[in-house]
């Protein structure tokens, strides 16, 4: 089976997605994910999707849920590089991934990330 | 059943020169040019149909393979007659007059056995109305094909994807918003997005004529879609009327960047991307 590396760059875990998602990659992807943002006490996690090219209703489900185990971890997702029919399909399944955020590619993804680490540094 | 075409089947043998010129006067006048196109077009005809009637062809049967050469030369001569802008009128008529001189012809072969005539001459009229039906159907295709690529060409002209500043695309929409329609503007525009890397869209609807829910719901799906991408959008052109509208039907445009003017979205554009424009005077 497959299983999707997380790397850590400083603050940030990066998941790169390179393979078709299944549904246990992605079940899988989630609980490793939460571990390691527990285990590393991460502020960010971006997940790039510049390669995925068939989504279903499952893998978006995924990302919402991604999104808010982090946030209630206290880390940022960020989801970057959606290709355009990937869009086109989860809007056409009623999938807004409300909640996540997204950017055009990993570079302004970090820009995003660095900028909700220093709004919440603010905050506290 | 054979028997009764045979009568006919022998006229067109003897008499295809007299019968191709009595065709010809029955048509309306015309110059001399389409006058001899007319006539070609006649004897390739009845050679045709003569072949497939010696054949054994039925043409009760006329969608079977034994008349697909006539079938052929009626599909070549509706579709030159609809592309020089005939009316399927003239077309069908064309063939029809066919019938009268067949008839005389006809007539005059079994004036001896009148007892055959009837069969033979209603043999002769299904045959040549076999021959207008398909004449119409395929100029009523050929008119549909022309409609269909039409409206494709309009389609793909009236949905260009514009670069307006470093990092800013917008669509001007123009006409009527359909599900296909959206969609075509959807995916050119989240092509371009990817394409550029522009951070920012706007959709213009100052030249949609009206909005209602069916258009704010696919304007929804496109400003979803775009966010996916990561990108923002802006929705301006907004007129007053659209405005009440909107509001009326009780659309929820709530997180969504709306602007009355093309130049102000163009501007609330720049300050997002952190542009900031002077004037010397």
């Amino acid at each position: 089976m497959d299983r999707i590396p997380i790397l850590r760059m400083g603050e940030t875990l990066l998941v790169t997605i390179q393979v078709d998602m299944q549904d246990q990659t992605a079940l899988t992807l989630q609980d490793d994910l939460a571990g390691q943002i527990a285990k590393t006490g991460a502020s960010g996690v971006m997940i790039d999707i510049s390669a995925l090219e068939i989504v279903d209703s499952f893998v978006g489900r995924m990302l919402t849920s991604i999104s808010g185990i982090a946030r209630i971890l206290s880390a940022t997702t960020v989801v970057v590089g959606m290709q355009p029919a990937v869009a086109i399909t989860l809007v056409e399944l009623g999938l807004s991934l409300e909640g996540v955020r997204t950017a055009l590619n990993v570079e302004r993804g970090m820009e995003l990330l660095q900028r909700a680490r220093e709004e919440s540094s603010l905050g506290h | 059943m054979k028997n009764d075409y045979a009568p006919l089947l022998g006229a067109l043998r003897d008499e295809e020169e007299p019968i191709i010129d009595e065709w010809m006067a029955e048509l309306p006048g015309a110059d001399v040019g389409a006058r001899r196109a007319a006539r070609a077009e006649a004897s390739e005809l009845l050679r045709k149909l003569r072949e497939s009637l010696q054949a054994g062809a039925d043409p009760e049967g006329f969608e079977s393979a034994d008349w697909a050469s006539v079938r052929d030369t009626l599909s070549g001569l509706s579709r030159s007659r609809a592309a020089q802008g005939q009316t399927a009128e003239a077309t069908s008529l064309f063939v029809l007059a066919l019938k009268k001189p067949l008839f005389a012809s006809l007539q005059r072969r079994l004036a001896a056995q009148p007892e055959a005539l009837g069969p033979a001459l209603w043999s002769l009229s299904t045959t040549v109305d076999r021959l207008a039906q398909h004449t119409v159907s395929t100029f009523q295709q050929v008119r549909e094909d022309i409609i269909r690529r039409q409206q494709e060409e309009l389609l793909e002209l009236s949905t260009p994807v514009v670069k307006l500043w470093e990092g800013v695309l917008a669509v001007p929409m123009i006409g009527v918003l359909d599900s296909s329609r959206t969609q075509m503007v959807m995916e050119a525009l989240l092509q371009r997005i990817v394409e550029t890397g522009s951070g920012l869209a706007i959709i213009d609807i100052t030249g949609v004529p009206t909005v209602d829910t069916l258009v704010a719901q696919h304007l929804l799906k496109t400003v979803t879609a775009i966010r996916l991408m990561g990108a923002d959008c802006i929705i301006s052109g907004i007129r007053p009327q659209i405005a009440q509208t909107i509001v009326h039907l009780g659309i929820d445009l709530q997180g969504v960047s709306t602007k009355a003017t093309l130049a102000d979205a163009l501007s609330l554009a720049l300050q997002k991307t952190g542009w900031r424009i002077t004037r010397d005077k």
